[in-house]
């Protein structure tokens, strides 16, 4: 469990280091067969292959990521999503549901009505940086009431731990649903909602601590606010379509495995 | 009107030129591509300057004025003296001040509305070279110190851009003080009060200031760039010189330039600067 | 007569420091809460803090670029950061800085990452002890670091000069009015390319070569400093 915070040796890097020759990935360039970074991040090398982890900086959108967006208006039959980002979403009808609807009868408002968040997947991002949005996968759903808690978005895979694990931990210490978009919004519903969010915040914060799964855990354990979650059952969350899914590894694309 | 002769024969053939140029859509590879084989898009060798023609005293009203033609860029200066208060960090010395102005005809990327970044720059550089230089001579234009100094307002009208305009707005700018001549200096009521109508002396300068622009485009160097230059360049450096000397730079551009050549473009610039004096003194002194 | 000064005694400047000092400098990283980066950067007297907004969208819209980010760049003198009041609101000397600003940083900034957006560099002086624009890029740079935008390397600025016949390194106070020479660089180490320069003042080719050449070992050391208060902040939240 948490090995992901610590032994591994990563190093803060700034725009311009020289970390090697081999292939430039991501957060990095490469000129005349050398590869630097480009941000401010955490430098890692894999059999030639450089990245860097960034620090900061806003969401970028990625194909196949997992984003909360707020429905912002209806242009004829697509939704205009904020992303928290740059740039604008748009979600189209038939790539928010699978069921028919007759446009000519049905309000859109009434299957997404602006100030609404839903958590969705990235379609596709073009060159020009037109960016869809889809719906139809099974993790995918409006998100209502709870709270909203903004995050920087290259701290999301430290909330969501390795392969869901700090997510998980914090859920089954608040009774809370969680849901965790790759854009640094994080949605936060249930009973412990204030030791959910502290603790969120908390990593935000000492994201790159050493020790961190620890230190979290036994920050949740010793909170008089902790709200033993006994009738938390996994399978039950699934079949009820909550995302936990959705922490799967596909949408854990920055937290590499140890080895 | 020297403002607006009719076209010559030879202008026309460059305007032929021109024509052509634009039909064939010059885009900066192709620029870059003819240069690496050693080669201006209008055949002139990499430090030669396009035909420059300068003609002072078109503006009877202004005390100075001068109209410069380099190539196809087109600008007129003008000089407007008046006397105001000195400031307070110079309590004896004259007050100088520069403004370029693009005429909404000078290029088709023109838009109206608040001065440009490129105007405000070109009047900056165009200023910088003169007072920097010393070429005028500024304690000579104090009438009494702390109360009465001259100012001189000096404006530039861009009529046409054909790129480099710093180099023709400094040749005018110099060649109209060259030919100024001052108000007549009256008192009235013990307050020194310019006149309209009489003029006196020439203003007090100390040398010419000229200022010499080159721009980087790949690996080359080439100085006095044209438009469709300017649009292929990297860099631009423009250095003001007086008497052998370096007296104001600055450096226009997205792309850095290196110390070499930054030295290069300065030893140009001092062989350059005196070829463009020497055609000042003759024009304007003959 | 106005009182004569003395720029130079026993080989010393008049604030104490031999020809090719630096003044004492110091910079920090993140001091802005509500900006996506930030910056100040203090060389003795002179302090600049710079903010980065963005990347985000362009208003007005039909600035927008398809292929790549704009890079906007605002330098405005605080009203107070000089003895006598300057007026506020940009001036034709602040538009121009604002403009060489931007080409200075323009280099090394991966614009084509965020096509139609804007990055707003926002750079107050509030202290002005002359070399003001040396340090609001040098604020500027380690703020677009800090904001994350990817850019190929830091820009480093710094200025050089003459005064009484003497070259020196980093103009300061007095030295800006009387001196001879001001020669602001900015400078971008990894490719050793100039990318802001300007001069003021008559030097020799040969004097105009060796402060060229000081201006840049200037900037080089400023470089360090910024990679290490760079480095620092984010040290200290690996380390917390």
């Amino acid at each position: 469990m948490e090995q992901m915070d610590d032994r591994r040796e990563r190093k803060i890097v700034i725009p311009g280091d020289f970390l090697g020759t081999g292939r430039p990935g991501h957060g990095t360039y490469a000129e005349s067969g050398q590869v630097f970074s480009k941000c401010v991040g955490l430098a890692e090398e894999r059999s030639g292959l450089h990245i860097v982890i960034p620090l900061s900086g806003v969401y970028n959108p990625k194909k196949g990521d997992g984003v909360i967006g707020r429905i912002e208006e209806v242009i004829f039959s697509k939704w205009i999503v904020d992303i928290n980002s740059p740039y604008q979403a748009a979600l189209t009808l038939s790539d928010a549901t699978e069921e028919f609807v007759d446009l000519t009868k049905t309000d859109l408002t009434r299957i997404f009505e602006p100030g609404e968040l839903v958590f969705a997947e990235i379609l596709s991002v073009s060159n020009s940086k037109q960016i869809n949005l889809s719906m139809r996968s099974r993790k995918c759903r409006k998100l209502r009431g709870g709270r909203l808690i903004n995050v920087t978005p290259s701290k999301v895979p430290r909330i969501i731990g390795r392969s869901g694990s700090m997510v998980e931990m914090i859920k089954n210490n608040t009774g809370t649903q969680i849901v965790v978009g790759q854009n640094g919004l994080v949605w936060v519903k249930g009973e412990g909602e204030d030791l959910a969010t502290e603790a969120i915040l908390t990593i935000e914060e000492k994201s790159h601590m050493h020790g961190l799964t620890d230190f979290i855990k036994n920050m949740l354990e010793s909170s008089p606010k902790r709200v033993e979650s006994a009738e938390f059952d996994l399978e039950k969350e699934k079949q009820r379509g909550q995302p936990s899914e959705m922490l799967d590894e596909e949408f854990v694309q920055e937290e590499v495995d140890d080895k | 009107m020297i403002l607006f002769d009719s076209i010559s024969a030879k202008e026309q053939s460059s305007f032929a030129i021109r024509k052509v140029i634009e039909m064939i859509e010059i885009d900066a590879n192709l620029i870059k591509a003819m240069l690496r084989n050693g080669k201006r898009i209008d055949n002139r060798k990499s430090d030669e300057y396009r035909e420059i023609s300068i003609k002072p005293e078109i503006v009877q009203q202004a005390e100075g004025s001068a109209e410069v033609r380099l190539g196809n860029t087109h600008v007129v200066a003008g000089i407007k003296m008046s006397i105001g208060t000195p400031y307070s960090d110079s309590i004896d010395k004259g007050v100088m001040s520069v403004s370029a102005e693009f005429v909404p005809f000078a290029s088709p990327e023109f838009d109206s509305g608040p001065p440009s970044e490129e105007s405000i720059e070109l009047a900056r550089v165009v200023d910088r070279a003169i007072r920097e230089s010393k070429m005028v001579a500024f304690e000579k234009l104090c009438i009494k110190e702390n109360e009465h100094v001259w100012m001189v307002n000096i404006d530039i009208d861009i009529l046409s851009d054909d790129g480099n305009l710093i180099d023709a707005a400094s040749l005018a700018a110099a060649a109209a003080l060259m030919t100024a001549k001052m108000p007549k200096l009256e008192m009235i009521n013990d307050k020194p009060v310019a006149s309209k109508e009489e003029r006196a002396d020439r203003i007090p300068l100390t040398g010419i200031a000229v200022t010499t622009t080159f721009v980087k485009i790949g690996n080359v160097i080439v100085a006095d760039p044209g438009l469709t230059e300017i649009s292929a360049m990297d860099a631009r450096l423009s250095i003001g010189t007086l008497d052998g000397k370096l007296c104001s730079m600055q450096k226009g551009g997205s792309v850095g330039l290196t110390v070499e050549e930054i030295e290069q473009m300065a030893d140009m610039a001092l062989e350059k600067g005196d070829e463009l004096r020497k055609e000042l003194e003759k024009l304007v002194l003959n | 007569m106005k009182e004569e000064i003395k720029l130079i005694k026993n080989n010393k400047r008049i604030d104490g420091r031999k020809f090719t000092d630096l003044r004492p400098l110091e910079a920090k990283v993140g001091v802005l809460k509500r900006a996506d980066g930030s910056a100040y950067f203090r060389i003795g007297n002179t302090i600049a803090i710079a903010g980065v907004m963005g990347p985000r969208k362009v208003h007005p819209k039909h600035m927008e670029k398809a292929d790549r980010a704009i890079l906007r760049t605002e330098y405005r003198m605080a009203p107070f950061s000089t003895w006598e009041r300057s007026r506020p609101g940009p001036n034709r000397r602040a538009h121009e800085i604002s403009m060489v600003t931007r080409k200075a940083l323009e280099p090394v900034i991966f614009l084509e990452e965020f096509p139609k957006t804007a990055i707003n560099v926002y750079i107050e002086i509030l202290q002005a002890d002359a070399s003001t624009r040396c340090a609001g890029i040098n604020a500027a740079a380690l703020a677009l670091a800090d904001a994350g935008i990817p850019m190929k390397d830091l820009v480093s600025s710094c200025s050089a000069g003459i005064i009484e016949g003497q070259i020196v390194l980093d103009i300061a106070g007095q030295e800006d009015c009387h001196g001879e020479l001001d020669f602001p660089i900015a400078y971008y180490p990894k490719k050793k390319h100039i990318t802001l320069l300007q001069m003021d003042g008559i030097a020799t080719n040969e004097q105009f070569k060796k402060i060229l050449h000081l201006a840049v070992s200037g900037a080089e050391k400023i470089y360090e400093e910024q990679k290490k208060a760079l480095r620092q902040k984010y040290q200290a939240e690996l380390n917390q």
